[in-house]
């Protein structure tokens, strides 16, 4: 009785929510609109795997990417997120889920190359990749563009806050290993962006081949602890726009992002060059539905959908097609489209060596549990003391009571 | 000296509260910033309902949940007379195996299962080659309610033994004697005594699989994406405070099923008191 009362309103609830996520839709002009309806009445499905938050679903005015395609072909999408490229990679190396289209970074698809688990693109099905400037082609992560389509790309960057930061300090890495704003730097908390950093203020490459970089790296990150705030990821957003720190390094998207709500905020690309970054969309191996997923990259290319995308995610698009029907004070501004000398000076990420790999996994460990404040015998001394004080207080304990037992004893037997 | 002791408990809940309230106040906060406050409006609330990512993965999330914990009370409940039945060693060995996924790291429990449907499909996939037959499954939905049925099941166990032995075993003898048959004198007599029991054991496991987020992320597939999952995924971004709003929903919801539990509790005890001073 309570329990078909909690079902029954449980389902009243799932429907009245369903119900109420139905938004209106506006239509998408598409090149070729015939391509799109193979697929119609067949009760397909595809499974699509994205970052959090990275692609234009409706909210605030926008375009619903994904009610769109599932509209114009028939196809169902379900729509699932990762935190991490490293977390992606393990679920399609675990083989359980079976996912149609992944959309990770570069240095993961390059690993994914290597490792054959992605499927090589049926281009012909994938007429918009035209749309994809040049510039992104035939990069070191998918070299023959056989295996990945551009999706988003960006820098990384510098975000300070104009207020608390002077000018004269800004241009390069060293900002953040300036004393005098201890307490109000903030680091990434993934170790590729953030030894990527250290190595590039070195000079050596960001993708570092050998030990001793590393080791040089790790020093250098050691020595800049003790002005770190946090190592952080999402919290930038609070604590930069909080005021609560003053400078950290991110993506150049999300710096958009934060000066758009902040205009105290700026941002800069260091002279000594950064990384530079891209998400492609890839099919892997085992998807059940390769055509439709093709499909649904060529969809994303679409320029109306690449515009919607790029708007709402804020990250910089590939696409020219799209970049043409953006608003030109998005597509000429310097942190999110920035001159040719300075791409010139940024890397990509490629996949490490294996060795390499546990290497950095080993010192980004060291580092997160270096402190130089308290010696490092604490803990184990502690212990020590509380197991001592344990044992000692048992000891007393029982010889107490075994003295107790022998008094009664004692004293019964001269009284009986 | 009193006032310290009550101001005491006072601080301890206003610590454990806070982080809540903080949550729910500034998930009417005008700004998406969680530092500061900027004014007062619902729009969280009404973009939450349009967010199909997150709706979805509510639903998923209470599907799973409601599936999970009804599985496992009914398991569970049957486990547990069987338990209270059994010799004292025997009884001994299955208590310590219950044991076993509570004490368990989440992770251990989650990696194993993953393991375990994996090879479960490779055997699937060989056995169709022999058989000719066509079963096979991708984790999904299938999975998430099997592995949380699994981690239910000991809390349910856990809630329902002291009820069956506070229970007196003659009362269950007493109703065979008058002339009930078994089943009759189950639902009958022994039920309604182990109720409280079951149904303790019912929410619990609704709570955990509601929460569970590190066996969901190793069991979940392509399909069904928890709400924990959804949320840890927007963590390169930025948290939403329409997260912010939803939990500010469930909390109360969470708050007036537990009122409503308590209160009917304690309507019942004082019926029973007064039916039993009635009585003498």
């Amino acid at each position: 009785m309570r329990k078909h009362g909690l079902f029954s309103l449980l389902g009243c609830a799932a429907l009245l929510l369903s119900g109420l996520s139905q938004t209106a839709l506006a239509e998408v002009d598409v090149a070729d609109p015939g391509y799109y309806t193979r697929f119609q009445e067949q009760g397909i499905s595809i499974n699509v795997h994205n970052w959090g938050e990275y692609i234009s679903d409706g909210s605030d005015d926008s375009l619903n990417v994904i009610k769109e395609f599932e509209n114009l072909t028939d196809i169902k999408v379900n729509y699932t997120t990762f935190a991490t490229n490293e977390e992606l990679y393990a679920r399609l190396k675990g083989g359980g889920a079976a996912y149609d289209v992944v959309i990770p970074s570069d240095y993961a698809i390059a690993r994914m190359i290597r490792e054959g688990m992605l499927e090589k693109l049926d281009l012909e099905n994938i007429p918009n990749r035209v749309n994809i400037s040049s510039d992104f082609m035939n990069q070191i992560y998918d070299p023959e563009n056989l295996y990945s389509v551009p999706y988003t790309w960006g820098t990384v960057g510098v975000i300070y806050n104009k207020t608390m930061v002077d000018e004269e300090d800004i241009g390069s890495w060293d900002l953040l290993w300036n004393e005098k704003y201890m307490g109000e730097i903030l680091m990434f908390s993934n170790p590729r962006d953030a030894f990527a950093i250290a190595l590039q203020k070195l000079g050596l490459p960001v993708n570092p081949t050998t030990s001793a970089q590393l080791r040089e790296a790790t020093e250098l990150m050691k020595d800049q602890k003790l002005l770190v705030q946090a190592y952080v990821m999402d919290e930038i957003f609070d604590k930069m726009l909080g005021g609560e720190a003053a400078i950290a390094p991110y993506y150049a998207g999300d710096a958009i992002t934060m000066m758009a709500q902040d205009p105290n905020l700026g941002y800069y690309v260091p002279v000594e060059g950064t990384n530079r970054f891209v998400d492609a969309a890839a099919i892997p191996v085992g998807c059940r539905q390769k055509e439709a997923a093709e499909m649904f990259i060529n969809f994303l290319l679409e320029p109306e959908v690449g515009a919607a995308n790029a708007e709402y995610i804020g990250y910089s698009s590939p696409n020219t097609a799209a970049l043409a029907l953006m608003d030109p004070e998005i597509t000429e501004d310097e942190v999110a489209y920035p001159p040719p000398d300075v791409i010139a000076k940024t890397e990509f990420f490629v996949e490490l060596s294996p060795e390499m790999s546990l290497e950095m996994d080993k010192c980004w460990t060291e580092l997160l549990s270096t402190d130089e404040q308290y010696s490092k015998w604490l803990i184990p001394m502690v212990m020590m003391a509380c197991i001592v004080a344990s044992v000692s207080i048992n000891i007393l304990r029982t010889t107490r009571k075994r003295r107790d037992s022998d008094y009664v004893g004692n004293h019964r037997d001269r009284i009986g | 000296m009193k006032w310290l002791t009550k101001s005491y408990v006072g601080v301890v809940m206003a610590f454990l509260y806070a982080p809540i309230l903080v949550l729910i106040v500034f998930s009417f906060n005008q700004s998406k910033s969680r530092g500061a406050w900027t004014g007062f409006t619902f729009d969280w609330y009404k973009k939450l309902f349009t967010n199909e990512i997150i709706i979805q993965s509510l639903i998923n999330t209470l599907i799973v949940a409601v599936i999970s914990s009804v599985v496992a009370t009914l398991l569970g409940t049957m486990a547990a007379i069987g338990i209270s039945r059994m010799k004292k060693y025997t009884r001994a060995a299955i208590m310590n195996v219950t044991y076993l996924p509570i004490i368990n790291p989440e992770i251990v429990t989650g990696v194993s299962l993953m393991l375990l449907f994996v090879s479960a499909q490779s055997v699937l996939k060989t056995l169709n080659l022999q058989l000719g037959t066509s079963l096979s499954f991708d984790f999904g939905f299938l999975t998430l309610v099997l592995a949380h049925i699994t981690f239910n099941v000991p809390y349910v166990i856990l809630n329902v033994m002291p009820k069956l032995r506070q229970m007196d075993n003659y009362v269950y003898e007493a109703a065979l004697d008058l002339g009930c048959s078994p089943r009759q004198a189950f639902y009958k007599v022994v039920l309604p005594e182990i109720m409280p029991g079951v149904l303790a054991g019912f929410l619990m496991s609704f709570t955990y699989s509601l929460d569970d987020f590190i066996i969901s992320y190793f069991v979940s597939g392509a399909t069904s994406q928890t709400l924990p999952i959804t949320i840890y995924s927007m963590t390169r971004r930025k948290v939403s405070p329409e997260i912010n709003a939803l939990s500010a929903i469930i909390f109360v919801v969470v708050l007036v099923v537990l009122l409503a539990v308590n209160l009917n509790d304690a309507r019942r005890e004082r019926e029973n008191r007064m039916k039993a001073r009635g009585r003498l």
